[in-house]
């Protein structure tokens, strides 16, 4: 038995224009980070965004669910649209839309609660299922998707800190799907995991795109090859180039993708 | 392969040259001296902390030891009620202290003459008549029988008896003359007049004689004006550390707030109490000598300390937790409450505990809002008259009779341990938090 996420399509079937940003530019105080990004998302497809360090691909991706909201200096221009509606506008709720825009960030941090307690909570504040049976089918179902069913099912009253790095980042992930987003950012999920780890992620992400829109920063262009579908390249608070990912990684039309894929910086 | 020494910006061999094993030598001796220097450090600190111990035990576990008299007493109807009425009027009306008398002329005949007889009342405290008062008033049908009664001996008697007063000072320098000294013994040898082990000094109110002193109604003032102190210092206070920390935006006026708040912890504690004097006694009215007063001054005294360890401990909660709430949609007061404060609970909690551990033993701004008044009945309402355990202490080592020099230190000892309890109170809650987190 499952809890109905979403009618969403379980196929290959992306859908076009998930998240629309126009002519996105971010200050921190007087720092500019991020340039004029306009970046079209694609539903149930997984986007990779790549680029050096401190090129801004973390500043645009808290954009998406406003987290850079919490940042005292940090100023958002233009436009970013989930579903044709504007993210920034003042109708919307921050809260609503972090439940729709759910986040995994690059290390793991599991609440210092129980396994189900970590799970339990977003649905709980969210008003999705009261304690009891209800609310322990989406604990269950949660875990599954996230692959981490089997290995915690006996100790779930058992501490979330007290799990390795990468079940704990799987906990992250598990805790993020509970509340039934449409969209999941991630935030280079793996960097703290081993290659065996790393691997069951990736598959798992790879699952997860059949029902929510993913998008990931990643350092490793292995992985961007592997999980993404598209793949955008910022550079220096511009996004220089996005495309399919085989189309980036097979033949890129900017040099300076072309450069930092090759390996030549970054 | 080329040679990687040549390469390096030492050569490698010097890693193994004399002067580097005479470097490594110089290091661990230094290790060595810092060692030995902290741990003398503690030796020392040890030493003194157990010399103040000491001294303070061995000056006052004397006062849980009480000298009294076991005398038969003949409950007179002539001393009592010479019309022979029975109530309470006339009752409390008596003349008790003939009762003592006679039943102590009887031990010692010697004893005569107007000056003798007051020599030996002077053996008994002034206690003893109001005991057979209190026992004829529950008891009337006492009077005219013999009964053997337990009668408080005087200071002076117990503090000779403990040997506080040595019977080889010069009689001018003694406050027992040579004749009480020769019926106590005698008295002792009878077996009439004994030690006895006793809480009065910790279950009775205070009074002026040091042999009925007791410092129950300082303790309930104390704790009274503890709990005024922990209602109001601990919600205000964490209240104010969550919205410097969470809420209030960075700029001029939350950076004079915080100047501000670490000036008033480091303000001297008195000033406090001339705060309290000049606003709630002159200018709110509120009741002199309360326990209210006092706590509502401790309560501003503490204020910094708390705000201060709360914002700290709201400051280690890592940031990646309150990422991780906002990240599934938790509102800002469901990351602090949910999340933020639970965390930060234990040291909130420990702050909170020394600041009142600070609160507990302070004395001078209770002084000036006349805590100091001397008060025999125990509070029963926060707007009492009431004193404090550190102003007990302060007035009863202010006082001359030898006979307050062991309670002096008996009630310090009390003081310590509620101290003493209150700290390893704040290292258990830690503890306890700690794990269930
Ligand atoms: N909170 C902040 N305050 C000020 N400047 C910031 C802040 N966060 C990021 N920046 C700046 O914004 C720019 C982009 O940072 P961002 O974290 O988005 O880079 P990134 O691409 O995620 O880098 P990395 O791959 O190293 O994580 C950097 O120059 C950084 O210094
Ligand atoms: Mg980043």
């Amino acid at each position: 038995m499952r809890f109905e996420l979403s009618d969403r399509s379980s196929g290959d079937r992306a859908t076009p224009g998930k998240i629309t940003a126009r002519a996105v530019d971010v200050y921190y105080g007087a720092k500019r980070a991020l340039h004029n990004i306009t970046l079209n998302i694609d539903g149930n497809r997984v986007t990779a965004l790549i680029g050096p360090s401190g090129c801004g691909k973390s500043t645009f991706l808290r954009c998406l669910n406003r987290m850079n909201d919490t940042i005292d200096i940090c100023r958002v221009h233009g436009q970013i649209e989930l579903d044709g509606e504007d993210i920034y506008a003042k109708t919307i709720d921050t809260v609503q839309l972090r439940a729709r825009v759910g986040m995994v960030f690059q290390k793991p941090n599991p609440f210092p609660k129980s396994i189900y307690d970590n799970i339990a909570y977003g649905p709980r504040i969210h008003g999705l299922a009261q304690r009891g049976p209800e609310m322990d089918e989406i604990v269950q179902s949660s875990l599954e998707r996230a692959g981490l069913w089997n290995e915690v099912k006996d100790r779930l009253k058992e501490p979330g800190t007290g799990l390795s790095g990468g079940q704990q980042q799987r906990l992250c992930i598990a805790r993020a799907i509970a509340v039934s987003p449409e969209v999941i950012l991630m935030d280079e999920p793996c960097s703290a995991l081993d290659p065996i780890a790393t691997a069951h992620i990736e598959e798992l992400i790879d699952e997860l795109r059949e029902n929510y829109t993913i998008i990931i920063v990643t350092h490793n262009m292995q992985q961007a090859a592997r999980v993404s579908q598209k793949t955008a390249f910022f550079h220096l608070g511009e996004m220089v180039e996005c495309n399919d990912t085989e189309e980036i990684f097979t033949n890129p039309r900017d040099e300076r993708t072309h450069g930092y894929i090759t390996g030549r910086y970054g | 392969m080329t040679d990687l020494s040549s390469t390096a910006p030492f050569s490698r061999s010097s890693h193994r040259s004399e002067a580097f094993e005479a470097r490594l030598q110089r290091r661990y001796r230094s290790e060595r001296m810092f060692q030995r220097a902290g741990i003398g450090a503690i030796i020392f600190a040890g030493l003194m902390l157990v010399m103040l111990l000491t001294t303070i035990v061995l000056n006052g576990y004397t006062a849980f030891w009480q000298s009294r008299f076991d005398v038969s007493v003949y409950f007179d109807p002539e001393a009592i009620s010479p019309s022979g009425s029975i109530d309470p009027e006339t009752l409390s009306a008596g003349d008790y202290p003939a009762l003592v008398r006679s039943a102590l002329t009887e031990l010692v005949p010697a004893a005569t003459g107007r000056d003798g007889k007051r020599a030996l009342m002077e053996l008994v405290s002034s206690a003893a008549g109001y005991t057979l008062r209190a026992m004829v008033m529950a008891d009337p049908k006492l009077i005219g029988t013999h009964q053997t009664v337990s009668l408080l001996a005087s200071d002076n008697t117990d503090q000779f008896i403990k040997g506080h007063i040595a019977r080889s000072a010069l009689p001018g320098e003694r406050t027992v003359s040579d004749r009480q000294i020769g019926w106590i013994d005698d008295l002792r040898a009878k077996g009439v007049l004994k030690s006895h082990f006793s809480l009065d000094v910790l279950t009775q109110p205070n009074s002026r004689q040091p042999e009925q002193a007791g410092m129950w109604g300082a303790l309930i003032g104390s704790i009274m004006t503890m709990l005024v102190t922990l209602a109001l210092a601990v919600p205000v206070g964490v209240a104010a550390a969550v919205y410097l920390e969470e809420f209030a935006p960075q700029n001029r006026w939350t950076d004079l707030i915080e100047v501000n708040i670490n000036n008033l912890a480091a303000v001297p504690s008195i000033v406090f109490g001339l705060l309290g004097l000049s606003m709630f006694l002159n200018f709110f009215g509120l009741p002199r000598s309360s326990a209210l007063i006092g706590g509502v001054v401790l309560a501003l005294m503490t204020l910094p300390t708390i705000i201060i360890a709360s914002r700290a401990a709201l400051k280690s909660v890592p940031p990646s937790i309150r990422e991780a709430a906002l990240g599934i949609g938790a509102s800002p007061l469901q990351v602090i409450l949910h999340h933020v404060l639970p965390l930060a609970a234990p040291g909130i909690l420990t702050g909170t505990i020394l600041g009142l551990a600070r609160a507990l033993g302070e004395t001078a701004p209770l002084l000036l809002i006349g805590m100091v008044a001397f008060v025999v009945n125990v509070p029963a309402a926060l707007s009492d008259p009431s004193t404090v355990l550190p102003v007990q202490i302060f007035m009863w080592a202010d006082a001359p009779e030898r006979g307050w020099t062991e309670r002096t230190s008996a009630a310090i000892m009390l003081l310590l341990g509620f101290l003493i309890l209150m700290n390893a109170l704040a290292v258990l809650l830690r503890k306890k938090f700690e794990r269930r987190w």
